[in-house]
């Protein structure tokens, strides 16, 4: 082999390496361009929302739009407040949230601890029922809920929209599951010093379970804040209806002639809570959704 | 003996789920049969002391109801329209950022953010980025003083704006609507789930490709798709039944009408038909629901034996 020959050899690898790296760089460079087109879709409409909000109805109305608000109107809000009845509604959804959110919990947990650790007949056969109607769509369940609360007189109370829904097969599974990993001996343990059931509860399965306790929560107070079918049905009186269906029924529109600034400031104050349970609380949420499939 | 003594205990534990389940489940599911076989039930009806015979009229009724049939046509529309979209599009982002370093848990939390909003809001903000503002007429000489920002994007681009959700809107632009903010809806939870999938796939086979010098593509093909089959299949069934209980993101943007002005009901799908009728025709709203659960049954099960025959464990 010559050596003008090697060299030739070696300046065609050198080629391949620098071409494969072209190769990649260009891959790289596609897939960022890929990523972040698709993340400006995805936040636009927040963005579009947040801006309109501040906007005024003549700047919101020019053909051509501003992609930046000229002027910053804060008034959009005081008056997306007044106009939606927003407090109230805030109010309500609030209330019923935590009352269902604490009800739901002790029942959960009993539930679970019973599931988990204590022993009687037919306890396989129950839970798998259980978890059978798991498979069967709400819908099925809204007609007769609806006859149900009707002859129970319930209609356009907090208790409506509280009672149907404070067992959750779903949050009871969950619980289960995180109590079984509890080794069974510390609970012997308890029963041999002669602590009684609920102290074990409380002192032990419960502060060891949190993070499902609190993904429960998260969920549960997210329920009532985004559930719109349920409450329109039953109790969509001016005091007890709930936020986004007080949210819808404010600005339906019936000519067009919508001040869309003003609603989108009431979007703003109703997405806000969201937000923030998202940034801070958002393992939580996922640790619940990826088990799960259900839209919160 | 400890368990004896723990039997009426685990009872009394259970006693408030078991009561509520009683009443808001079980007997939801004998009562929604029993009302599905009585002709024309209606528990007002029942409450007046009028006796309904039993039948499968409900079902034939709902059946041969001309609304039902749309509602249907619309459901199975977006259903098949919005499941592979979304699993195509977030399968595909899923790839891109598991390929990538910096930035990668920034876009992923981006990604993330649709979950947790509520459908009616959002889709507020979406009705009204598509929303004409003017004398929305769909006269010539109609005066349009915004074209929402769609539009204006569009025309930026040389195209011609489209009336996407006003009075004189095509069907087909409003489906165009729906998809696009049922599919931005449907991403977050379908990246979630796949990239967790790709995350948990062993390096090592990648690393064996690269020995061989096999192509991109065919490692994609070959090793990636067939070991995130399960999440594929699970992320497609979840859609199916998501899709065909499509009701609150029609009513985010065209509002309870379930339809654009001058053509109130349009889009409405099953689970909206179900709701009409659970006023007052219980018996045709529970055949209606019964029937949606079939629909649902059956689409998974087949879902079910495809994917058992196309995934890899």
């Amino acid at each position: 082999m010559s050596v003008s020959e090697l060299t030739m050899q070696e300046r065609d690898m050198r080629k391949v390496t620098v071409k494969q790296r072209v190769v990649k760089i260009a891959v790289q460079v596609l897939l960022y361009l890929f990523l972040i087109t698709m993340a400006v879709i995805v936040i636009f409409p927040f963005y579009w929302m947040l801006i309109s909000s501040v906007k005024s109805l003549a700047e919101y109305q020019r053909a051509v739009p501003t992609l930046f608000p000229k002027e910053i109107l804060l008034s959009n809000y005081v008056e997306a407040f007044k106009q939606a009845n927003l407090g109230r509604l805030f109010l309500n959804t609030l209330y019923v949230g935590v009352v269902s959110t604490l009800l739901s919990l002790v029942i959960t947990v009993l539930s679970a601890f019973a599931f988990a650790r204590l022993e009687f007949k037919g306890k396989n056969a129950l839970f798998a029922a259980l978890l059978a109607t798991m498979m069967i769509p709400g819908e099925l369940f809204t007609i007769t809920n609806y006859v149900t609360v009707y002859s129970l007189k319930w209609m356009n109370t907090f208790t409506v929209l509280i009672v149907p829904f404070l067992v959750s097969v779903f949050y009871i599974y969950l619980l289960r599951q995180n109590f079984m990993q509890i080794p069974n001996e510390l609970y012997l343990a308890a029963k041999v010093d002669g602590t009684s059931d609920i102290k074990y509860l409380w002192k032990v399965m419960i502060p060891l379970s949190l993070p499902t306790l609190i993904s429960i929560t998260i969920l549960k107070m997210m329920g009532a804040w985004n559930s719109y079918v349920w409450p329109r049905l039953v109790a969509n009186d001016e005091a007890h209806r709930l936020i986004t269906n007080g949210l819808r029924n404010a600005f339906t529109e019936s000519t067009g002639d919508v001040n869309i600034p003003v609603q989108m400031a009431a979007v703003a104050i109703v997405s806000f809570p969201l937000f923030l349970v998202f940034i801070f609380l958002r393992k939580y949420i996922m640790k619940g959704v990826s088990r799960s499939g259900i839209k919160g | 003996m400890v368990e004896s003594k723990h039997s009426w205990k685990a009872w009394i534990y259970l006693s408030p789920a078991i009561l509520l389940l009683l009443v808001f489940t079980v007997w939801p599911i004998i009562n929604t049969v029993r009302m599905s076989l009585l002709e024309g039930y209606s528990s007002m009806g029942a409450a007046g002391g009028i006796s309904y015979s039993f039948g499968i009229g409900n079902f034939k009724q709902v059946l041969e109801y001309k609304d039902f049939l749309k509602c249907l046509g619309n459901t199975m529309l977006l259903c098949v329209l919005t499941v592979p979209i979304s699993t195509l599009l977030a399968l595909l982002i899923a790839v891109c950022l598991n390929a990538i370093k910096p930035l990668q848990r920034l876009l992923q939390t981006i990604f993330f953010l649709p979950y947790v909003t509520n459908s009616i809001a959002i889709g507020m903000v979406f009705a009204a980025m598509f929303n004409m503002v003017g004398s929305a007429f769909g006269g010539e000489n109609e005066i349009i003083i915004t074209a929402g920002i769609i539009n204006n994007v569009i025309e930026f681009f040389g195209g011609t704006r489209v009336n996407w959700i006003n009075v004189g809107s095509s069907y087909i632009a409003n489906i165009v609507v729906m998809v696009i903010y049922i599919v931005w809806n449907a991403l977050p939870f379908k990246i979630l789930i796949l990239l967790g999938g790709l995350q948990s796939i062993n390096k090592q086979y990648y690393d064996a490709a690269k020995v061989d010098g096999t192509r991109r593509i065919r490692v994609f093909g070959r090793i990636t798709v067939p070991l995130l089959s399960p999440m594929l299949a699970y992320v497609v069934i979840t859609g199916f039944i998501g899709g065909f209980k499509e009701y609150s993101s029609i009513v985010g943007i065209f509002g309870d009408d379930m339809g654009p002005t001058g053509d109130p009901g349009r889009l409405n799908t099953v689970v909206g038909f179900i709701y009409d009728a659970l006023g007052n025709h219980q018996g045709r709203a529970s055949a209606a629901a019964l029937i949606l659960f079939g629909i649902i049954f059956v689409v998974t099960l087949i879902n079910l034996y495809v994917s058992k025959k196309k995934t890899h464990y």
